[in-house]
């Protein structure tokens, strides 16, 4: 193996093993921001050691030992510091740190540790941009660089981030464990938020060249996956990972071969992976076992399947999806809401029904800037065959997004909207 | 990126122990669930199976046992990973559970996919 190579194989290991590794040291040091850079000095011992000796048999245990060697050393020399302030008779300024008990099976407890982590990472103190920067960071062992890219951020804004996370995180005194009770329902709201905000970063990306970051969304739903295996008896998580299932089913189809966007009807559905449905609705198929009332992820999911079961865009089951945006609408009222069910109802009743349902949106000031309200009002406006109103629907919706495909996208529909109407004359 | 990862072993003439059965069940079920195992199955003595062999232009049958060979498939898996780094982690996870033998991988042609051997564009490795 060449040095590029031994690098490649410990950053595949590390994006592997990071999680563990760190939640197991959290348990025993208690300090998250402690626990990662021990994990990071095992890591820096790794790139120094296995290019000359080779990869471990069992690389992830191999760096949990480092690190757990690491934090020994680390106690010891306090320890030794305190000690030595005391024999001259200082005030301890050295906070003392009782070693903590290193011994205890780190293996056994993993399931529960990684869970403490993704709590402890989405922790309702930090702001959502800070919680799914750390989460990337912790649980999925990404690069401050990495996660920078993903969110075309700079650098040093999510190094920052990331810093005061910790440090946010350790003056509140968080506790690393997995919250009971009522409390485990809000805190896994914010963990599922997270989540979903990673998955829908990569699916649709807000703005930038790319229109998907698929390494987001493959992110995302490992971190759904891993959740629903470790909280296997809470009805939302698993309608989270059916959502992302389903849509992340439909990446291959979604963009064509020079990275334009395919919306959803004009799809080749046999591009969508069947691995990805069947997996989607065995997860929602979960969900709703578990719960007799659907909760928002759920509903959402269920949307997703009614599109996954239909062969083509006619077969599609619209009068069930105009009743599940109502029971949508129910629980999380939003407008966003509204203007998804205007576009079902446009398709359960026709363009007129829904395109009246869009009116009313126009003078909600949330979707001001919203470029999906006109450019689904362009749509059916385009149905309805009023071409010159489509044609400025577009041209607005195009100058909302920041997104480069999607601007091209909706430009070029205006565009052929000009042809069109020309041609009529 | 899919990798076919095709195990070969030594033939034995016992079947896996009941202990060896649930181990190998855990990891499998674990990958599932994951999501980095996409499918999996387990190969029955060579004795019932067949080599079928096409020569210039000529196909023969040659029944099992394959008693000439040192190690014969044993089962394949279909991995999904990231890199073949990790696809090969996948297989050295494996070969920790099933035995001495080898995993073949292969990266499995997906249209539209970069190949290990394209530069990685996407924003997070992938």
């Amino acid at each position: 193996m060449t040095a590029t190579d031994i690098h490649r194989t410990i950053d595949a290991v590390w994006k592997m093993e990071a999680a563990k590794v760190i939640a197991g040291l959290t348990r025993i040091v208690r300090d998250v921001g402690l626990a990662e850079d021990l994990a990071q000095d095992a890591l820096v011992v790794a790139l120094e050691q296995w290019p000359e000796s080779g990869v471990p048999n069992n690389p992830g245990a191999w760096l949990m030992a480092t690190a757990k060697h690491r934090a020994i050393d680390l106690f010891r020399r306090n320890q030794l510091l305190a000690r030595k302030h005391e024999e001259v008779g200082r005030e301890i300024e050295v906070k003392q740190m009782a070693m903590p008990n290193f011994d205890a099976a780190v293996e056994d407890n993993i399931g529960d540790d990684l869970l403490s982590l993704m709590f402890i990472s989405c922790h309702p103190v930090l702001s959502t941009e800070a919680r799914a920067a750390l989460t990337l960071r912790l649980l999925g062992g990404l690069t401050t660089d990495e996660i920078a890219r993903a969110f075309l951020a700079s650098e040093p804004a999510i190094a920052q981030r990331i810093v005061r996370a910790k440090r946010t995180l350790a003056d509140a005194h968080v506790l690393f464990e997995v919250p009971r009770g009522r409390e485990l329902v809000a805190r896994l709201s914010s963990v599922l938020e997270v989540i979903y905000l990673i998955f829908n970063e990569g699916y649709s990306a807000t703005a930038g060249e790319d229109w998907i970051r698929p390494g987001l969304c493959e992110e995302a739903l490992r971190l759904g996956r891993t959740l629903a295996e470790l909280a296997p008896l809470e009805p939302e998580v698993h309608g989270l990972v059916a959502l992302m299932e389903i849509q992340a089913s439909r990446m291959k189809a979604r963009v064509g071969p020079s990275g334009e966007p395919i919306l959803l009807f004009d799809q080749d559905r046999a591009r969508w992976d069947q691995l990805l449905i069947r997996r989607g609705l065995a997860a929602l198929d979960r969900a709703e076992e578990l719960s007799a009332t659907r909760g928002s992820y759920t509903i959402q999911a269920a949307i997703a399947a009614c599109h996954a079961r239909a062969r083509s865009p006619e077969e599609t089951d619209w009068a069930r999806i105009v009743s599940l945006y109502d029971a949508l609408a129910e629980l999380t009222p939003s407008p966003v809401v509204q203007l998804n069910r205007a576009v079902a109802v446009s398709m359960a009743s026709g363009p007129a029904a829904g395109f009246e349902l869009t009116e009313k949106l126009t003078s909600e000031l949330s979707l001001r800037n919203y470029h999906l309200l006109p450019s689904v009002r362009g749509d059916l406006l385009t149905k309805l065959g009023r071409l010159a109103e489509a044609r400025a629907e577009f041209a607005r919706a195009a100058s909302l997004t920041q997104n480069t495909r999607e601007r091209e996208l909706l430009l070029s529909r205006a565009e052929r909207l000009r042809e069109l109407d020309w041609s009529i004359l | 990126m899919r990798f076919l990862s095709i195990y070969k072993t030594a033939e034995r003439a016992t079947p896996p122990t009941a202990e060896e059965m649930a181990t190998m069940g855990k990891l499998v079920e674990e990958g599932m669930k994951a999501g980095w195992l996409l499918a999996t199955e387990g190969c029955l003595p060579t004795e019932l199976g067949a080599r079928v062999r096409r020569s210039s232009g000529k196909l023969t049958v040659t029944d099992g046992p394959f008693t000439e060979a040192k190690e014969v498939v044993g089962g394949f898996a279909i991995l999904k990973a990231s890199s073949k780094e990790e696809a090969i982690e996948l297989a050295r996870q494996f070969l920790r559970v099933a035995g001495d033998g080898e995993c073949e991988l292969r990266q499995i042609y997906d249209p539209g996919e970069a190949s290990c051997y394209e530069p990685k564009t996407v924003a997070v490795a992938s």
